[in-house]
Protein backbone atom coordinates (compact mmCIF):
# COMPACT_ATOMS: atom_id res chain seq x y z
CA UNK A 1 0.00 0.00 0.00
CA UNK A 2 2.73 2.38 0.85
CA UNK A 3 4.33 1.58 -2.40
CA UNK A 4 1.15 2.63 -4.16
CA UNK A 5 0.95 5.63 -2.20
CA UNK A 6 4.37 7.25 -3.06
CA UNK A 7 3.70 6.08 -6.91
CA UNK A 8 0.04 8.23 -6.70
CA UNK A 9 1.82 11.36 -4.88
CA UNK A 10 4.96 10.35 -7.33
CA UNK A 11 2.50 10.91 -10.49
CA UNK A 12 0.85 14.40 -9.04
CA UNK A 13 4.15 15.94 -8.46
CA UNK A 14 4.52 14.81 -12.05
CA UNK A 15 1.22 16.12 -13.38
CA UNK A 16 0.67 18.88 -10.98
CA UNK A 17 -1.09 21.27 -13.25
CA UNK A 18 -3.75 18.65 -14.01
CA UNK A 19 -4.47 17.01 -10.04
CA UNK A 20 -4.12 21.42 -9.41
CA UNK A 21 -6.94 21.75 -11.72
CA UNK A 22 -8.92 18.58 -10.15
CA UNK A 23 -8.53 19.19 -7.12
CA UNK A 24 -9.79 22.63 -7.52
CA UNK A 25 -12.65 21.67 -9.28
CA UNK A 26 -13.87 18.96 -6.28
CA UNK A 27 -13.33 21.82 -4.16
CA UNK A 28 -15.69 24.03 -5.53
CA UNK A 29 -18.14 21.63 -5.87
CA UNK A 30 -17.95 20.37 -2.66
CA UNK A 31 -18.08 23.86 -1.91
CA UNK A 32 -21.49 24.67 -3.28
CA UNK A 33 -22.65 21.22 -1.90
CA UNK A 34 -20.97 22.56 1.55
CA UNK A 35 -23.07 25.72 1.46
CA UNK A 36 -26.35 24.01 0.79
CA UNK A 37 -25.78 21.92 4.02
CA UNK A 38 -24.47 24.58 6.57
CA UNK A 39 -27.92 26.72 5.10
CA UNK A 40 -30.29 23.78 5.67
CA UNK A 41 -28.62 22.63 8.60
CA UNK A 42 -28.74 26.42 10.20
CA UNK A 43 -32.57 27.14 8.76
CA UNK A 44 -33.75 24.03 10.00
CA UNK A 45 -32.34 24.92 13.77
CA UNK A 46 -33.87 28.18 13.51
CA UNK A 47 -37.04 27.04 11.96
CA UNK A 48 -37.15 24.66 15.27
CA UNK A 49 -36.60 27.39 17.38
CA UNK A 50 -38.63 29.32 15.82
CA UNK A 51 -41.41 26.52 17.17
CA UNK A 52 -40.33 26.44 19.83
CA UNK A 53 -39.21 22.97 20.16
CA UNK A 54 -42.00 21.21 19.41
CA UNK A 55 -44.76 23.37 21.12
CA UNK A 56 -48.39 23.13 20.14
CA UNK A 57 -51.54 24.93 21.72
CA UNK A 58 -54.91 22.63 21.63
CA UNK A 59 -57.36 25.35 21.74
CA UNK A 60 -60.86 23.41 23.01
CA UNK A 61 -64.49 24.20 22.15
CA UNK A 62 -67.12 25.94 24.37
CA UNK A 63 -68.65 23.09 25.58
CA UNK A 64 -65.45 22.06 27.27
CA UNK A 65 -65.78 21.49 31.57
CA UNK A 66 -62.91 20.82 33.56
CA UNK A 67 -64.26 16.99 34.54
CA UNK A 68 -63.72 16.67 30.77
CA UNK A 69 -59.64 17.31 31.15
CA UNK A 70 -58.11 13.94 32.77
CA UNK A 71 -60.00 11.95 29.54
CA UNK A 72 -58.59 14.67 27.15
CA UNK A 73 -55.07 14.51 28.59
CA UNK A 74 -55.15 10.26 28.70
CA UNK A 75 -56.36 10.69 25.28
CA UNK A 76 -53.43 13.05 24.24
CA UNK A 77 -50.94 11.19 26.00
CA UNK A 78 -51.84 8.64 24.39
CA UNK A 79 -50.92 10.02 21.05
CA UNK A 80 -47.74 10.54 21.43
CA UNK A 81 -44.79 10.81 23.87
CA UNK A 82 -45.48 14.49 25.37
CA UNK A 83 -43.03 16.35 27.36
CA UNK A 84 -45.23 18.58 29.30
CA UNK A 85 -48.89 19.65 29.07
CA UNK A 86 -49.87 22.86 30.78
CA UNK A 87 -53.97 23.37 30.76
CA UNK A 88 -54.41 27.53 30.83
CA UNK A 89 -58.58 27.67 31.31
CA UNK A 90 -60.09 31.21 29.54
CA UNK A 91 -59.85 32.76 32.89
CA UNK A 92 -56.02 32.35 32.99
CA UNK A 93 -55.88 33.14 29.20
CA UNK A 94 -58.10 36.55 29.47
CA UNK A 95 -55.76 38.03 32.73
CA UNK A 96 -52.56 36.77 31.19
CA UNK A 97 -53.31 38.95 28.34
CA UNK A 98 -54.97 41.87 30.26
CA UNK A 99 -51.75 42.03 32.38
CA UNK A 100 -49.69 42.20 28.92
CA UNK A 101 -51.65 44.16 27.44
CA UNK A 102 -52.42 46.82 30.22
CA UNK A 103 -50.15 49.45 29.06
CA UNK A 104 -50.97 50.10 26.07
CA UNK A 105 -55.15 49.61 25.91
CA UNK A 106 -57.99 49.29 28.05
CA UNK A 107 -60.04 47.58 25.31
CA UNK A 108 -60.21 44.47 26.94
CA UNK A 109 -61.09 45.74 30.23
CA UNK A 110 -64.32 46.64 28.31
CA UNK A 111 -65.29 43.17 27.15
CA UNK A 112 -68.62 41.88 28.99
CA UNK A 113 -67.72 38.77 27.99
CA UNK A 114 -64.45 36.61 27.76
CA UNK A 115 -64.08 35.76 23.50
CA UNK A 116 -61.01 33.16 24.49
CA UNK A 117 -61.33 29.19 24.68
CA UNK A 118 -59.60 26.78 27.18
CA UNK A 119 -56.50 25.66 26.10
CA UNK A 120 -53.40 23.30 26.53
CA UNK A 121 -50.59 23.91 25.90
CA UNK A 122 -48.40 20.92 25.24
CA UNK A 123 -44.62 20.03 24.58
CA UNK A 124 -43.68 17.22 22.32
CA UNK A 125 -40.67 15.01 23.99
CA UNK A 126 -39.34 13.69 20.48
CA UNK A 127 -39.96 14.90 17.29
CA UNK A 128 -36.99 15.52 14.63
CA UNK A 129 -38.93 17.94 12.47
CA UNK A 130 -41.78 20.70 11.72
CA UNK A 131 -43.29 18.11 9.80
CA UNK A 132 -43.76 15.32 12.89
CA UNK A 133 -45.53 18.15 15.02
CA UNK A 134 -48.16 18.95 12.00
CA UNK A 135 -48.93 15.12 11.97
CA UNK A 136 -49.27 14.81 15.51
CA UNK A 137 -51.07 18.26 15.89
CA UNK A 138 -53.30 16.72 13.44
CA UNK A 139 -54.13 13.60 15.39
CA UNK A 140 -55.27 15.59 18.16
CA UNK A 141 -57.50 17.79 16.09
CA UNK A 142 -59.39 14.50 15.82
CA UNK A 143 -60.29 14.51 19.34
CA UNK A 144 -63.77 15.46 19.57
CA UNK A 145 -63.74 18.11 22.24
CA UNK A 146 -60.90 19.95 20.16
CA UNK A 147 -61.54 23.06 17.94
CA UNK A 148 -58.04 24.04 16.91
CA UNK A 149 -54.99 22.99 17.08
CA UNK A 150 -52.19 25.77 16.93
CA UNK A 151 -48.56 24.95 15.93
CA UNK A 152 -47.55 27.72 13.56
CA UNK A 153 -49.06 25.96 10.52
CA UNK A 154 -49.84 29.79 9.10
CA UNK A 155 -46.81 31.45 8.10
CA UNK A 156 -43.84 29.07 9.04
CA UNK A 157 -46.15 26.74 7.31
CA UNK A 158 -46.02 28.83 4.20
CA UNK A 159 -42.18 29.42 4.85
CA UNK A 160 -41.77 25.84 5.07
CA UNK A 161 -43.24 25.45 1.73
CA UNK A 162 -40.78 27.85 0.16
CA UNK A 163 -37.53 26.36 2.48
CA UNK A 164 -38.53 22.96 0.93
CA UNK A 165 -39.03 24.28 -2.62
CA UNK A 166 -35.49 25.47 -2.00
CA UNK A 167 -34.04 22.25 -0.62
CA UNK A 168 -35.15 20.36 -4.38
CA UNK A 169 -33.22 23.06 -5.98
CA UNK A 170 -30.12 22.93 -3.75
CA UNK A 171 -30.08 18.95 -3.92
CA UNK A 172 -30.94 19.17 -7.90
CA UNK A 173 -27.72 22.05 -7.88
CA UNK A 174 -25.69 19.31 -5.60
CA UNK A 175 -26.58 16.54 -8.59
CA UNK A 176 -25.70 18.67 -11.06
CA UNK A 177 -22.24 19.53 -9.22
CA UNK A 178 -21.35 16.12 -8.33
CA UNK A 179 -21.55 14.92 -11.85
CA UNK A 180 -19.50 17.88 -13.18
CA UNK A 181 -17.29 17.13 -9.98
CA UNK A 182 -17.19 12.91 -11.42
CA UNK A 183 -16.57 14.00 -15.34
CA UNK A 184 -13.90 16.31 -14.61
CA UNK A 185 -12.06 13.61 -12.24
CA UNK A 186 -13.04 11.13 -14.58
CA UNK A 187 -10.90 12.93 -17.33
CA UNK A 188 -8.28 13.59 -14.99
CA UNK A 189 -7.79 10.18 -14.89
CA UNK A 190 -7.92 9.04 -18.04
CA UNK A 191 -5.39 11.77 -19.30
CA UNK A 192 -3.19 10.71 -16.48
CA UNK A 193 -3.74 6.80 -18.12
CA UNK A 194 -2.94 8.22 -21.85
CA UNK A 195 0.09 10.25 -20.21
CA UNK A 196 1.49 7.01 -18.61
CA UNK A 197 0.54 4.61 -21.73
CA UNK A 198 3.95 3.43 -22.38
CA UNK A 199 4.31 3.04 -18.69
CA UNK A 200 0.88 0.76 -18.29
CA UNK A 201 2.36 -1.17 -21.43
CA UNK A 202 5.34 -1.83 -19.89
CA UNK A 203 3.87 -2.76 -16.85
CA UNK A 204 1.95 -5.23 -18.25
CA UNK A 205 4.84 -6.93 -20.32
CA UNK A 206 7.09 -7.40 -16.89
CA UNK A 207 4.71 -8.99 -15.44
CA UNK A 208 2.59 -6.50 -13.27
CA UNK A 209 -0.91 -7.37 -12.41
CA UNK A 210 -4.82 -5.71 -12.79
CA UNK A 211 -4.63 -4.46 -9.54
CA UNK A 212 -0.86 -3.55 -9.62
CA UNK A 213 -1.38 -0.57 -12.26
CA UNK A 214 -4.69 0.40 -11.44
CA UNK A 215 -3.88 0.86 -7.67
CA UNK A 216 -2.20 4.17 -8.09
CA UNK A 217 -4.92 5.73 -10.36
CA UNK A 218 -7.25 4.56 -7.73
CA UNK A 219 -5.00 6.61 -5.15
CA UNK A 220 -4.85 9.66 -6.86
CA UNK A 221 -8.21 9.56 -7.44
CA UNK A 222 -8.95 8.93 -3.37
CA UNK A 223 -6.08 11.69 -2.57
CA UNK A 224 -7.58 14.26 -5.14
CA UNK A 225 -11.01 14.05 -4.12
CA UNK A 226 -9.84 14.28 -0.19
CA UNK A 227 -8.09 17.05 -0.94
CA UNK A 228 -10.58 18.71 -2.89
CA UNK A 229 -13.27 18.02 0.07
CA UNK A 230 -10.80 19.61 2.71
CA UNK A 231 -9.51 22.49 0.36
CA UNK A 232 -13.39 23.10 -0.45
CA UNK A 233 -14.58 22.74 3.33
CA UNK A 234 -12.06 25.03 4.51
CA UNK A 235 -12.91 27.81 2.03
CA UNK A 236 -16.11 27.49 3.57
CA UNK A 237 -14.64 27.70 7.04
CA UNK A 238 -13.02 30.97 6.34
CA UNK A 239 -16.07 32.38 4.58
CA UNK A 240 -17.93 31.77 7.59
CA UNK A 241 -15.91 32.62 9.76
CA UNK A 242 -15.68 36.34 8.49
CA UNK A 243 -19.18 36.35 7.20
CA UNK A 244 -20.89 34.74 10.54
CA UNK A 245 -20.16 37.76 13.10
CA UNK A 246 -21.13 40.03 11.34
CA UNK A 247 -24.54 38.48 11.14
CA UNK A 248 -24.83 37.14 14.54
CA UNK A 249 -24.43 41.32 15.36
CA UNK A 250 -26.77 42.86 12.78
CA UNK A 251 -29.53 40.12 13.40
CA UNK A 252 -28.98 39.10 16.82
CA UNK A 253 -31.17 42.04 18.05
CA UNK A 254 -34.28 41.36 16.22
CA UNK A 255 -34.74 37.57 16.08
CA UNK A 256 -33.30 34.06 17.48
CA UNK A 257 -30.11 33.67 14.71
CA UNK A 258 -27.76 31.36 15.86
CA UNK A 259 -25.30 30.45 12.75
CA UNK A 260 -23.28 27.37 13.34
CA UNK A 261 -20.92 25.87 11.55
CA UNK A 262 -21.16 22.52 10.26
CA UNK A 263 -21.63 19.35 12.70
CA UNK A 264 -18.78 17.21 13.13
CA UNK A 265 -20.73 14.18 11.29
CA UNK A 266 -21.56 16.49 8.62
CA UNK A 267 -17.94 17.27 7.28
CA UNK A 268 -17.04 13.98 7.96
CA UNK A 269 -20.27 13.10 5.44
CA UNK A 270 -18.51 15.56 3.16
CA UNK A 271 -15.06 14.61 3.06
CA UNK A 272 -15.61 10.79 2.50
CA UNK A 273 -18.62 11.94 -0.18
CA UNK A 274 -15.17 14.02 -2.24
CA UNK A 275 -13.49 10.93 -1.36
CA UNK A 276 -15.67 8.94 -2.75
CA UNK A 277 -16.25 10.99 -6.14
CA UNK A 278 -12.51 10.68 -6.47
CA UNK A 279 -12.80 6.99 -6.43
CA UNK A 280 -15.47 6.67 -8.40
CA UNK A 281 -14.72 8.92 -11.56
CA UNK A 282 -11.05 7.03 -11.95
CA UNK A 283 -13.09 3.48 -11.15
CA UNK A 284 -15.97 5.14 -14.43
CA UNK A 285 -12.53 6.12 -16.49
CA UNK A 286 -10.46 2.71 -16.09
CA UNK A 287 -13.61 0.42 -16.34
CA UNK A 288 -14.05 2.27 -19.74
CA UNK A 289 -10.60 2.50 -20.19
CA UNK A 290 -9.27 -1.11 -19.83
CA UNK A 291 -12.76 -3.00 -21.55
CA UNK B 1 11.32 -33.78 -34.95
CA UNK B 2 7.66 -35.35 -35.30
CA UNK B 3 4.75 -34.66 -32.98
CA UNK B 4 1.50 -35.42 -32.72
CA UNK B 5 -1.18 -33.08 -31.47
CA UNK B 6 -2.41 -35.71 -28.70
CA UNK B 7 1.01 -35.75 -27.29
CA UNK B 8 1.28 -32.27 -27.77
CA UNK B 9 1.28 -31.45 -24.24
CA UNK B 10 3.16 -34.11 -22.90
CA UNK B 11 6.88 -32.17 -22.44
CA UNK B 12 7.78 -35.16 -19.61
CA UNK B 13 8.00 -37.87 -22.02
CA UNK B 14 11.28 -39.84 -22.04
CA UNK B 15 12.40 -37.75 -25.64
CA UNK B 16 11.02 -34.72 -24.78
CA UNK B 17 12.54 -34.56 -20.74
CA UNK B 18 13.86 -30.94 -20.77
CA UNK B 19 11.74 -29.57 -23.36
CA UNK B 20 11.00 -25.82 -21.73
CA UNK B 21 9.24 -24.23 -24.75
CA UNK B 22 7.71 -26.06 -27.46
CA UNK B 23 5.17 -24.57 -30.94
CA UNK B 24 3.28 -26.81 -32.30
CA UNK B 25 1.81 -25.59 -36.12
CA UNK B 26 2.13 -21.79 -35.05
CA UNK B 27 0.72 -19.89 -37.36
CA UNK B 28 -0.02 -16.08 -36.87
CA UNK B 29 -1.65 -13.97 -39.72
CA UNK B 30 -2.07 -10.35 -39.99
CA UNK B 31 -5.05 -9.98 -42.44
CA UNK B 32 -4.59 -12.55 -44.99
CA UNK B 33 -0.52 -12.49 -44.84
CA UNK B 34 1.54 -15.03 -42.53
CA UNK B 35 3.82 -13.51 -40.06
CA UNK B 36 4.44 -17.43 -39.43
CA UNK B 37 3.62 -20.45 -41.07
CA UNK B 38 3.60 -23.78 -39.85
CA UNK B 39 6.12 -23.12 -36.67
CA UNK B 40 7.21 -26.50 -34.83
CA UNK B 41 9.81 -25.82 -32.36
CA UNK B 42 11.07 -27.55 -29.48
CA UNK B 43 13.65 -25.56 -27.10
CA UNK B 44 15.42 -27.29 -24.67
CA UNK B 45 15.97 -25.81 -20.85
CA UNK B 46 19.15 -23.95 -20.92
CA UNK B 47 19.71 -23.52 -24.44
CA UNK B 48 20.85 -20.76 -26.36
CA UNK B 49 18.86 -20.20 -29.32
CA UNK B 50 19.73 -17.66 -31.97
CA UNK B 51 16.61 -16.63 -34.31
CA UNK B 52 18.44 -15.30 -37.72
CA UNK B 53 16.64 -14.02 -40.63
CA UNK B 54 16.36 -10.98 -42.85
CA UNK B 55 13.85 -8.23 -41.88
CA UNK B 56 10.44 -8.94 -41.49
CA UNK B 57 11.24 -12.32 -41.51
CA UNK B 58 9.09 -12.88 -38.49
CA UNK B 59 11.59 -13.28 -35.44
CA UNK B 60 9.83 -10.63 -33.44
CA UNK B 61 6.55 -12.12 -34.05
CA UNK B 62 7.67 -15.36 -32.78
CA UNK B 63 9.38 -13.81 -29.39
CA UNK B 64 5.96 -12.39 -29.24
CA UNK B 65 3.77 -14.84 -28.99
CA UNK B 66 5.82 -16.97 -26.60
CA UNK B 67 5.28 -13.86 -24.35
CA UNK B 68 1.34 -13.35 -25.21
CA UNK B 69 2.28 -9.94 -26.93
CA UNK B 70 0.88 -11.11 -29.40
CA UNK B 71 -1.81 -14.41 -30.44
CA UNK B 72 -1.51 -16.73 -32.36
CA UNK B 73 -3.89 -17.47 -35.15
CA UNK B 74 -3.34 -21.10 -35.32
CA UNK B 75 -1.20 -23.68 -33.51
CA UNK B 76 -0.19 -24.07 -29.83
CA UNK B 77 2.67 -23.07 -27.72
CA UNK B 78 3.71 -24.61 -24.59
CA UNK B 79 5.97 -22.82 -21.95
CA UNK B 80 7.06 -24.65 -19.15
CA UNK B 81 3.96 -26.94 -19.47
CA UNK B 82 1.59 -24.54 -19.55
CA UNK B 83 -0.59 -24.51 -22.43
CA UNK B 84 -0.65 -20.52 -23.70
CA UNK B 85 -4.24 -20.63 -25.28
CA UNK B 86 -5.58 -21.83 -22.06
CA UNK B 87 -4.13 -18.77 -19.73
CA UNK B 88 -6.46 -16.70 -18.35
CA UNK B 89 -6.16 -13.20 -18.06
CA UNK B 90 -5.38 -12.95 -14.28
CA UNK B 91 -2.42 -15.33 -14.88
CA UNK B 92 -0.70 -13.83 -17.95
CA UNK B 93 0.87 -12.00 -15.58
CA UNK B 94 2.93 -14.59 -13.80
CA UNK B 95 3.17 -16.02 -16.83
CA UNK B 96 5.05 -13.28 -17.77
CA UNK B 97 7.27 -13.31 -14.68
CA UNK B 98 9.08 -16.29 -16.09
CA UNK B 99 10.58 -14.06 -18.52
CA UNK B 100 13.47 -11.43 -19.18
CA UNK B 101 12.70 -9.19 -22.07
CA UNK B 102 14.42 -6.89 -24.04
CA UNK B 103 12.48 -5.27 -26.31
CA UNK B 104 13.98 -3.56 -29.81
CA UNK B 105 12.58 -0.41 -28.71
CA UNK B 106 14.31 -1.01 -25.22
CA UNK B 107 10.59 -0.12 -24.16
CA UNK B 108 11.88 2.23 -20.96
CA UNK B 109 9.50 4.25 -19.32
CA UNK B 110 10.88 7.92 -20.27
CA UNK B 111 9.89 10.15 -17.31
CA UNK B 112 11.21 7.04 -14.55
CA UNK B 113 14.70 7.17 -13.24
CA UNK B 114 16.99 4.25 -14.60
CA UNK B 115 16.52 2.62 -11.22
CA UNK B 116 12.55 2.78 -11.34
CA UNK B 117 12.45 1.41 -14.64
CA UNK B 118 14.65 -1.72 -13.46
CA UNK B 119 12.92 -2.09 -10.33
CA UNK B 120 9.59 -2.09 -11.49
CA UNK B 121 9.77 -5.88 -12.61
CA UNK B 122 10.62 -6.70 -8.40
CA UNK B 123 7.68 -4.42 -7.78
CA UNK B 124 5.25 -5.48 -10.02
CA UNK B 125 6.26 -9.18 -8.34
CA UNK B 126 5.82 -7.96 -5.20
CA UNK B 127 9.33 -7.98 -3.95
CA UNK B 128 10.05 -6.01 -0.38
CA UNK B 129 11.62 -2.65 -1.31
CA UNK B 130 15.03 -3.44 1.34
CA UNK B 131 15.61 -6.49 -1.66
CA UNK B 132 14.36 -4.57 -4.52
CA UNK B 133 17.34 -2.14 -3.66
CA UNK B 134 19.69 -4.11 -3.17
CA UNK B 135 19.01 -6.18 -6.36
CA UNK B 136 18.56 -3.41 -8.78
CA UNK B 137 21.70 -1.62 -7.46
CA UNK B 138 23.57 -5.09 -8.24
CA UNK B 139 22.32 -5.93 -11.76
CA UNK B 140 23.09 -1.54 -12.58
CA UNK B 141 26.17 -2.06 -11.64
CA UNK B 142 26.75 -5.16 -13.38
CA UNK B 143 25.82 -3.53 -16.66
CA UNK B 144 27.88 -0.35 -15.81
CA UNK B 145 24.78 1.96 -14.96
CA UNK B 146 25.08 2.09 -11.11
CA UNK B 147 26.40 5.68 -11.55
CA UNK B 148 23.45 6.86 -14.05
CA UNK B 149 20.61 5.34 -11.59
CA UNK B 150 19.13 8.60 -11.17
CA UNK B 151 19.56 9.39 -15.08
CA UNK B 152 15.68 9.43 -16.94
CA UNK B 153 15.94 7.12 -20.08
CA UNK B 154 16.11 10.20 -22.88
CA UNK B 155 19.28 11.52 -21.58
CA UNK B 156 20.84 8.12 -21.84
CA UNK B 157 23.16 7.11 -25.14
CA UNK B 158 21.31 4.03 -27.28
CA UNK B 159 23.88 1.75 -25.65
CA UNK B 160 23.27 3.31 -22.13
CA UNK B 161 19.81 2.57 -22.91
CA UNK B 162 20.40 -0.68 -24.20
CA UNK B 163 21.69 -1.93 -20.84
CA UNK B 164 19.08 -0.76 -18.84
CA UNK B 165 16.63 -2.39 -21.21
CA UNK B 166 18.80 -6.11 -20.67
CA UNK B 167 19.34 -5.03 -16.39
CA UNK B 168 15.46 -4.98 -16.32
CA UNK B 169 15.50 -8.26 -18.55
CA UNK B 170 17.48 -9.93 -16.14
CA UNK B 171 16.99 -8.56 -12.52
CA UNK B 172 14.08 -11.08 -11.91
CA UNK B 173 15.78 -13.79 -12.55
CA UNK B 174 13.96 -14.85 -15.15
CA UNK B 175 14.23 -19.09 -16.61
CA UNK B 176 13.27 -18.00 -20.28
CA UNK B 177 15.61 -14.63 -21.94
CA UNK B 178 13.90 -13.30 -24.90
CA UNK B 179 16.12 -10.22 -26.55
CA UNK B 180 14.66 -8.90 -29.56
CA UNK B 181 17.64 -7.46 -31.80
CA UNK B 182 19.68 -6.64 -28.51
CA UNK B 183 23.14 -5.36 -30.08
CA UNK B 184 20.76 -3.44 -32.69
CA UNK B 185 21.84 -0.20 -31.88
CA UNK B 186 24.76 -1.13 -30.74
CA UNK B 187 28.62 -0.35 -31.57
CA UNK B 188 30.95 -3.71 -30.91
CA UNK B 189 32.34 -2.96 -27.70
CA UNK B 190 28.56 -2.66 -26.43
CA UNK B 191 27.21 -5.54 -28.34
CA UNK B 192 29.82 -7.78 -27.05
CA UNK B 193 29.41 -6.57 -23.18
CA UNK B 194 25.37 -7.10 -23.74
CA UNK B 195 26.65 -10.63 -25.18
CA UNK B 196 28.72 -11.10 -22.20
CA UNK B 197 26.27 -10.65 -19.64
CA UNK B 198 23.19 -12.80 -21.49
CA UNK B 199 26.22 -15.62 -21.63
CA UNK B 200 26.44 -14.92 -17.78
CA UNK B 201 22.30 -16.22 -17.23
CA UNK B 202 22.77 -18.77 -20.12
CA UNK B 203 25.66 -20.69 -17.60
CA UNK B 204 23.47 -20.15 -14.51
CA UNK B 205 21.04 -22.29 -16.53
CA UNK B 206 18.47 -19.43 -18.24
CA UNK B 207 17.23 -20.52 -21.69
CA UNK B 208 18.28 -17.53 -23.58
CA UNK B 209 16.58 -16.78 -27.27
CA UNK B 210 18.24 -14.07 -29.43
CA UNK B 211 16.48 -12.74 -32.45
CA UNK B 212 18.89 -10.91 -34.74
CA UNK B 213 20.03 -10.37 -38.02
CA UNK B 214 23.88 -10.21 -36.98
CA UNK B 215 24.87 -13.43 -36.90
CA UNK B 216 28.10 -13.00 -37.72
CA UNK B 217 28.44 -11.38 -34.20
CA UNK B 218 26.74 -13.99 -32.37
CA UNK B 219 28.00 -16.62 -33.75
CA UNK B 220 31.56 -15.21 -32.71
CA UNK B 221 30.72 -14.92 -29.16
CA UNK B 222 28.35 -17.61 -28.43
CA UNK B 223 27.70 -21.71 -28.81
CA UNK B 224 24.02 -22.29 -29.40
CA UNK B 225 21.40 -23.34 -32.16
CA UNK B 226 20.11 -21.27 -35.01
CA UNK B 227 17.04 -20.98 -35.89
CA UNK B 228 17.27 -19.16 -39.25
CA UNK B 229 13.19 -17.47 -40.83
CA UNK B 230 12.45 -16.82 -43.70
CA UNK B 231 8.84 -15.70 -44.42
CA UNK B 232 7.79 -17.20 -41.52
CA UNK B 233 8.88 -20.25 -41.38
CA UNK B 234 12.01 -22.20 -40.53
CA UNK B 235 14.46 -23.18 -43.21
CA UNK B 236 16.75 -24.78 -41.11
CA UNK B 237 18.24 -25.20 -37.29
CA UNK B 238 21.68 -25.50 -37.15
CA UNK B 239 24.04 -26.04 -34.21
CA UNK B 240 26.84 -23.56 -34.06
CA UNK B 241 30.37 -24.79 -32.50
Amino acid sequence: MTHFVKKALADIRLNRFLNLITIITISLSILVVSVFLLFFENASRVIESWNQGGRAMIYLKSDFSLDMLPDLKAKINALGDIDDMVFISKTQAIDKLKKEMSSRTTFLETLNENPLPDALEIRIKTYNSFEEVQKFAQSIKKIEIVEEVEYGQGWLGKFLKIFNLFKITGYGMCTLFFLIALFITANTVRLAFYSRKIEVEVMRLVGATETFIKAPFYVEGLLQGFFGGILGLMVLLITYLSVSSGIDQSLASYIYFDIRFLSLKIILLIIFGSTFLGWFGCYLSLKQILK
Amino acid sequence: MTMDVNNFEDMNDTNNKNLTIRLFNVNKRYGGKFALKGINLDIEQGEFIFISGPSGAGKSTLLKVLYLAEKVSEGQILIEGMNLARISSSKLPFLRRRFGMVFQDFKLIPNRTVYENVALVLEAAGAKSSFVKKKVMQVLRTVGMDKKFKALPPTLSGGEQQRVAVARAVVGDPSIILADEPTGSLDSKSAQLILDFLMEYHKKGATVLIASHNLHLLQSTVRGRNVEISEGTINRTATML
